[in-house]
């Protein structure tokens, strides 16, 4: 069985010159694999994230023919249904850890309150517990950190963090919008090896949320494309190369790349036919 | 077109035990016309040699000449009209209330131009936005359009040196392409001498013929771009660098 299922999924909001559809009628299913979901700003990737968890706040519109959770349904879901899927069954890692950290807690009470949030536990169990999370994301001095505030630990460190954090209730599923975004390239790549490994430890499914095709084509196992709130394209990460859409490839050739050095780039010329075909299903 | 040279440049934050040497004793040269780039991580100290050529960071000790003459601490007119620079956030570096033609005409007038009305417009087409952007406000506008009138801004003063702190980072790949080949053109219209800084070693091997590496405030390596193409660099942290930009699966 799929870890989840979207069918037909879109995300609304009424704005004073009639309705924007962020997310217009996208499918997609998600087994125990890394999806990558790409896609320039604007695109609907993060919304349809956010969606997933129903974090879209009124007056914006979650519409769907389905959204399973492991067949079960989680469209119409009552508030304090979502709460026992947030953190526990899917959690989310957002972009930046400076904004999803809270500034004036220590980074081990945080940490402590998540844990016991969704278990019965002692304050000892759960610190003993949140400083074998921060060694399993690599942290090497787990005591200090815990005692550390967000504004002491780098970004890299904040986001390991936010992955500990998020890994303690054992989600089955982990949504990262940009996790390694605000990170430098020698951070991603630890930042990146944490989560696979936790993903392939654990038979974890990974929503990867980002705008950077390289990192995908090498971390995912499968791709959704999206422009303009549809998938365009669903292709196998490691035949992201070879893909057929031409705003797939637009955005390939517009990268520069060091080992093809061009005088000029390619800048992405935009068919406006692409807003009007048909999403293309991304379900398994 | 101008030459820029740093030689044992120092700056720092904070005193007694709370300072921190932010760059420590950086030495580059730009060639008149060049295009230079600096790499490194994120507290690597790159963006803060920018802002201290700029005059942005008042402490600093070392030299900095362009054409052979001293940059004084105190800088004047004619240092800025010289030398300018563009912000990696185009979402922050503009005033939200101020429209474009408030933006670009303040510059003009600060500068002492007269003909301000044929400057905007022309302003505003070097850059390819056109004159119908011209009373927009930054929320009217895109990221890469923003980033645009960034550009123009620090073109407004004619200057020869432009420094450039992560142009791209804040765009979408194909907004960057846009930028880097706009920037490109009008390096070679305008007769420019760039410098600039990035965390993306693709970015800059497209865009300079130098680069130096730097980490924890130190330069480790000034070498050709030729040769950080071949993966040939003398030192062992800037192959780091090239082998984890270039492969994220094996880091």
């Amino acid at each position: 069985m799929n870890l989840l299922d979207v069918e037909d999924l879109w995300v609304r909001f009424p704005t004073s010159s009639g309705v924007f559809d962020a997310v217009r009628g996208i499918s997609f299913s998600l087994g125990r694999e890394r999806l990558g979901i790409v896609g320039e700003s604007g695109s609907g990737k993060s919304m349809t994230g956010r969606a997933i968890l129903q974090l879209i706040r009124p007056p914006g519109r979650i519409e769907a023919k389905r959204i399973d959770l492991q067949g079960k349904p989680l469209l119409n879901a009552s508030d304090k249904e979502m709460r026992a899927v947030r953190g526990s069954r899917i959690s989310m890692v957002m972009q930046d850890p400076k904004f999803s950290l809270n500034p004036v807690m220590t980074v081990g009470d945080q940490i402590i309150e998540a844990y016991r949030l969704h278990n019965k536990a002692s304050r000892r169990d759960a610190r003993a517990r949140a400083i074998e999370m921060l060694e399993a994301v690599s942290i090497r001095n787990p005591e200090r950190v815990l005692r550390a505030y967000p504004h002491e630990v780098s970004g890299g460190m904040g986001q390991r963090i936010m992955i500990a954090m998020m890994m303690i209730p054992n989600p089955q599923i982990l949504i990262a919008d940009e996790p390694t975004s605000a990170l430098d390239v020698s951070v991603q790549g630890q930042v990146l090896g944490i989560m696979n490994q936790l993903v392939q430890d654990r038979g974890m499914g990974l929503i990867f949320i980002s705008h950077d095709l390289n990192l995908v084509a090498e971390f995912c196992d499968r791709v959704l494309i999206m422009y303009a709130g549809r998938i365009v394209e669903v292709c196998e990460a490691d035949k992201l190369h070879e893909a057929k859409h031409p705003y797939t490839q637009g955005l390939l050739n517009s990268l520069p790349r060091l080992d093809e050095p061009k005088d000029r780039l390619e800048a992405l010329v935009r068919d406006p036919e692409w807003r009007q075909q048909p999403s293309v299903s991304g379900l398994l | 077109m101008k030459s820029l040279s740093v030689r044992n440049l120092n700056v720092w934050f904070g005193e007694g035990p709370d300072r921190v040497d932010a760059v420590k004793a950086a030495s580059f040269d730009v060639a008149s016309g060049g295009s230079f780039g600096l790499v490194g991580e994120s507290g690597s100290g790159k963006s803060t040699i920018l802002r201290a050529i700029t005059g942005l960071v008042p402490t600093w000790s070392g030299d900095i000449e362009i054409d052979g003459d001293h940059v004084l601490p105190k800088r004047g007119r004619a240092f800025y009209k010289m030398l300018q620079m563009v912000f990696q956030d185009p979402y922050a570096s503009l005033h939200p209330r101020h429209s474009v033609d408030q933006v670009l005409s303040e510059t003009l007038q600060l500068h002492g131009f007269k003909d301000i009305d044929t400057r905007v417009n022309r302003l505003l087409d070097d850059v390819g936005l056109g004159a119908a952007f011209r009373f927009r406000y930054p929320h009217q506008l895109s990221g890469g359009q923003r980033q645009r009138v960034a550009i123009a801004r620090a073109l407004a003063p004619e200057p020869e040196i432009l420094l450039l702190d992560e142009p791209t980072s804040a765009l979408d790949v194909s907004v960057q392409a846009e930028i880097l080949n706009l920037l490109s053109d009008l390096r070679t219209e305008h007769k420019l001498t760039f410098v600039m800084v990035s965390h993306d070693l693709s970015v800059v091997g497209h865009m300079c013929d130098n680069v130096a590496v730097m980490r924890d405030g130190e330069v480790v390596e000034v070498l050709g771009i030729e040769k950080m193409r071949r993966m040939e660099p003398d030192n062992a942290y800037t192959k780091h660098l090239l082998d984890v930009s270039l492969n994220y699966a094996s880091s």
